[in-house]
């Protein structure tokens, strides 16, 4: 027995990513968010007996600030991957009757701070646990951010599969060119083209400013209840077929075995097989983007074109919402934003969300039933 | 050496990785190597990872390996390196197997840089007790 189609989210709200909310908390926002999504399943707060929220905030906090009184609360602590994996821990805690309606809700109000503070906090945080970071990496002189590892697999995959640049960057023309009728987008009605991201600067060489995300301020929930109780709500159920991961097989990307690959060669195919739907059978996708290369080696990894020909199938493949195969139909995060919370991950979720309801505007996709979505 | 500002290694199970550091002042390169699997690993962790047996010793090896990636570091997570910006912030792949994260040497950067070009350690003594293991050109 597997959890297909036992669960459906059943109503969402995402708050507009913007740079920042001034005088806005955290929790403010998260108020605000929570009431958006409850409204729109037509439920009411009391009826959330459910919540799974953030990394950086307890969810027991955050049942106190909604006023809540959960039978079941937890925080997801998978970094970028918390928000999708919210929904596959949703989905098992109604099937299994631990609550009825659980809120999945991630977001951040977020204070930007001069680069010099930015760059101090991150010096700070560098590495992981133990003395991986602190003895192995700091002395190093780590790229700021999380820029550096992406730098390093982007190196990679050009080395192996003579990955151009050129491509890499028709990734970033094609989320930018969904985000510009997105009203919730950082960047909406800013086309770029491939010159504009090869002639942005180096944050890190290989990796150019416009294929890296910019952290943002925003958030968004939805409501997660059984396949039996969304039947009877106003909006149509989105039923969630298959999950897989996180499958997760290292923190520090070198000491990934093969840097190129990604978790999802591992996630995809129990998601699949638990949906009982194969790749070819995907309309549309929505996949973690924090660097055109994740996206990219999540494509070869999730089964969309062989390992190391996602150079090519950019060439080939229009990935807008008008394309043939559409991917991260809002922008994604390097166009759309990246909402801290581990929001950005969860973006994912909402577009797909709003695409299979059907209420994505002049975003539409023509065929919005089956959505891979990967955080 | 009293002016270095940049972040020293601080490890946090001193009797664990002393052995490296004694070797790197030596200007040896030293790597765990389990008895039982006969697997290299890095970083050292008090278990094999292959194996999870707590029985393995410090084995010298050759400080030959290849350039496995790399990137060009323009903005620092710690400002102490500003000055040096650009360098090369690299994963090194030894001969025996292991990868390890070092900064490339005595390399035009980032033109003299090209993934899986051949190198070989070179030592840093950056401080009186602080050596770092580092990778030129071979
Ligand atoms: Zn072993």
């Amino acid at each position: 027995m597997t959890m297909r189609g036992e669960a459906a989210i059943v109503g969402f709200y995402e708050m507009p990513t913007e740079r920042e909310y001034p005088g806005r908390s955290t929790v403010s926002l998260l108020a605000e968010i929570a009431r958006g999504a409850i409204r729109d399943a037509g439920l009411r707060p009391e009826d959330i007996d459910g919540i799974i929220g953030q990394e950086s905030l307890n969810s027991m906090t955050l049942a106190e600030v909604l006023g809540a009184k959960p039978r079941y609360t937890a925080s997801m602590t998978v970094h970028g991957a918390s928000g999708s994996s919210s929904i596959s821990t949703a989905s098992a805690i109604v099937s299994a009757g631990l609550a009825n309606y659980v809120l999945c809700i991630f977001g951040e109000s977020r204070v930007r701070s001069s680069s010099r503070a930015v760059a101090a906090t991150a010096a700070a945080r560098v590495g992981g646990p133990g003395s991986r970071g602190a003895e192995w990496e700091a002395p190093f002189g780590p790229v700021i951010a999380a820029n550096g590892g992406y730098g390093l697999i982007k190196q990679r995959h050009m080395f192996e599969y003579s990955t151009k640049q050129e491509q890499f960057a028709k990734c970033a023309v094609d989320e930018r060119f969904n985000a510009l009728l997105n009203p919730n987008a950082i960047w909406k009605g800013q086309p770029i083209t491939i010159d504009d991201v090869l002639n942005s600067r180096y944050t890190n060489d290989p990796l150019h400013l416009l294929e890296c995300v910019m952290p943002c301020s925003g958030g968004a929930a939805v409501i997660v209840t059984s396949a039996e109780r969304a039947k009877a709500m106003p909006n149509p159920p989105v039923y969630v077929l298959g999950a897989g991961g996180p499958a997760t097989r290292h923190d520090a990307i070198w000491q990934e075995e093969d840097v190129t690959t990604t978790p999802v060669i591992m996630s995809a195919p129990i998601a699949l097989q638990m949906s009982e739907y194969s790749v070819n059978d995907i309309e549309f996708a929505e996949f973690y983007d924090c660097y055109t290369a994740l996206v990219m080696a999540t494509i070869e990894d999730a089964g969309f074109c062989p390992k190391g020909e996602v150079g090519g199938f950019y060439e080939d493949t229009d990935t807008t919402y008008k394309g043939s195969l559409p991917i991260n139909t809002d922008g994604g995060q390097i166009a759309a934003g990246q909402p801290g919370g581990n929001a950005g991950g969860f973006r994912h979720v909402i577009e797909a969300t709003r695409q299979i309801m059907g209420r994505a505007d002049e975003r539409q996709v023509e065929k919005s039933d089956l959505c891979m979505v990967n955080g | 050496m009293a002016d270095y500002t940049k972040p020293l290694p601080r490890p946090e199970d001193p009797e664990l990785t002393q052995p490296f550091w004694d070797a790197a002042k030596r200007h040896e390169l030293v790597i765990p190597r389990c008895r039982r699997c006969n697997a290299y690993f890095w970083y050292p962790r008090p278990a094999c990872p292959t194996c999870l047996r707590e029985d393995w010793k410090w084995t010298p090896v050759s400080g030959r390996g290849r350039l496995h990636t790399f990137t060009v570091v323009r903005q620092p997570s710690n400002p102490n390196f500003e000055p040096d910006v650009p360098y090369a912030y690299a994963i090194v792949q030894l001969e025996e197997g292991v990868r390890m994260v070092s900064n490339i040497v005595d390399c035009e950067i980032p033109d003299g840089l090209a993934v899986d070009m051949p190198l070989k350690a070179s030592y840093d003594d950056v401080a009186d007790e602080w050596t770092l293991v580092k990778f030129k050109p071979a």
